[in-house]
């Protein structure tokens, strides 16, 4: 058959385009269960993560069912929506549908007879999304912990919110003020206080050179507790603690 | 210069159609593999590739990874292209190379994501860049459609090897002199740091990349008089 003739051309096109689409959808779905488990294992090693326990991937789900005690969906007003499994909510898709429509997850952890909050967050980098975890003590105010992750944010830059030191200086903070009103925590450039000592400041050190992805931290944190009000202040007063 | 360097690949192609049989690592064999890690070296003296060689070399471990997922990539679809060469109609060589290095590229993303997923998060994009890099296209273009099959595996492993050797060596350096660190192993001592040595911070940005491997080629040309362009 000649080579260069149109009909050749469109079967060869036909015929590479059917033979390249099956084998990779076939590769893709034998593979499939395999991807799945492996972002289902980062997100509770991430979880794990905020209430002190390091843990390698494989052994992440043991761990994880042993530690967390409840995973609960909340609805806007902080009562429970036990329809919807908590750990498969994906916060990109809730963030977009209207407000009364969305469920947000928290994951309940018993550590060692201490009582923990971890909520998820997500947010704006610079250049894409960045998301995490944080983890409240009992009085549902301190950090226990925070871990963050990000799709594009400059390396050596931006994306140095994913280390160690930097997620380290949420350890202790806390996320309402004295009077009982939410204020977050401001990952600030004018903190006077580098090694974050003080601990009632509602601020952190800012990493230099990654300002934008720094504010999306402060706001991710504030906006993403904010739903979470109504279900923090429900049991416990937070004002009560305090005085 | 680009130009001349294409010619050049394919004249020698036309001169590696012989009909006696040779041996599998003949002379020519071996400098379809020796020849891209010096004298024809993708990134040095091609200057293909550039993008990535930038992008991913800030740490020894990625610049590895991608080194060996384009090496992947190139010998199959080198592979694959040079056993349709007499099958793919003309009109449409191009798109049929795309197709093939695209699912090459997708196949390999998806066996990251399955078996290391640590390295396809870190790599993130650029796997799926690999698609667009010059280097692959450029060797089924200029090699693969032209020549038999284990030759162009050859090729195609050549090539990958000489493209991961610069990206290499690049990343080599600026994890090195960026971070203090090789493969994420602390090499520079904390004495060091106590006498006052600071990480160069400028290392992990991607303008130094540029810079390094324009020192590799300074050094390469300096021993490699035959590479120095005549005016």
């Amino acid at each position: 058959m000649n080579r260069d003739s149109n009909v050749y051309t469109f079967l060869f096109a036909t015929l590479m385009v059917l033979i390249v689409a099956s084998s990779l959808a076939f590769t893709a779905s034998s593979l499939k269960e395999r991807q799945i488990s492996n972002v289902r294992k980062e997100k509770m090693q991430n979880i794990l993560a905020t209430i002190g326990i390091e843990t390698e991937r494989e052994e992440a789900e043991a761990l994880y069912n042993k530690y967390i005690t409840e995973e609960l969906t909340l609805k806007e007003d902080g009562s429970i929506d036990p329809e919807i499994n908590a750990f498969d909510i994906k916060l990109n898709n809730e963030l977009r549908k209207s407000y009364s429509d969305q469920r947000f997850p928290i994951y309940v952890a018993s550590v060692e007879e201490e009582k923990y909050y971890v909520i998820p967050l997500r947010g704006k980098g610079l250049w894409d999304a960045i998301w995490g975890y944080i983890a409240l003590e009992e009085d549902k105010n301190t950090i226990k912990g925070a871990v963050f992750d990000h799709k594009g944010e400059t390396a050596g830059l931006g994306a140095e919110i994913t280390q160690q030191w930097f997620q380290n200086r949420f350890l202790g903070e806390k996320v309402f003020d004295s009077q009982g009103s939410l204020v977050g925590i401001n990952v600030s450039k004018t903190n006077n206080d580098p090694k974050d000592l003080d601990k009632d400041d509602h601020e952190v050190d800012a990493i230099s050179g990654a300002t934008i992805t720094g504010d999306g931290v402060t706001d991710m944190i504030k906006e993403r507790l904010t739903h979470y009000l109504p279900y923090l202040k429900q049991e416990k007063s937070i004002v009560a603690l305090y005085n | 210069m680009k130009n001349k360097k294409r010619l050049k690949t394919e004249t020698t192609s036309i001169f590696f159609v012989s009909k006696e049989k040779e041996p599998l690592l003949s002379k020519k064999n071996r400098k379809l593999l020796t020849d891209p890690m010096d004298d024809n070296n993708p990134i040095t003296v091609q200057v293909l590739g550039i993008c990535s060689a930038l992008a991913i070399t800030v740490q020894l471990k990625p610049a590895l990874v991608m080194s060996i997922s384009v090496m992947a990539v190139m010998a199959a679809s080198n592979v694959i292209i040079s056993l349709l060469r007499n099958l793919i109609p003309n009109r449409i060589r191009i798109i049929v190379q795309l197709v093939v290095v695209a699912s090459m590229v997708i196949l390999v993303d998806q066996i990251l994501r399955a078996f290391a997923y640590d390295v396809s998060k870190e790599l993130s994009i650029f796997i799926g860049l690999i698609i667009t890099n010059c280097i692959v296209m450029g060797r089924l273009e200029a090699f693969a459609l032209g020549n038999g099959v284990w030759k162009s595996f050859l090729d195609g492993i050549g090539n990958a090897a000489g493209y991961g050797f610069i990206l290499i060596l690049v990343a080599f350096f600026r994890e090195l002199f960026g971070s203090g660190k090789l493969f994420g192993y602390q090499v520079i001592p904390d004495s060091f740091y106590e006498m006052g040595y600071v990480n160069n911070g400028l290392m992990l940005l991607s303008p130094m990349a540029l810079i390094t491997v324009g020192l590799i080629i300074w050094i390469q040309r300096y021993r490699n008089r035959v590479l120095i362009e005549k005016n």
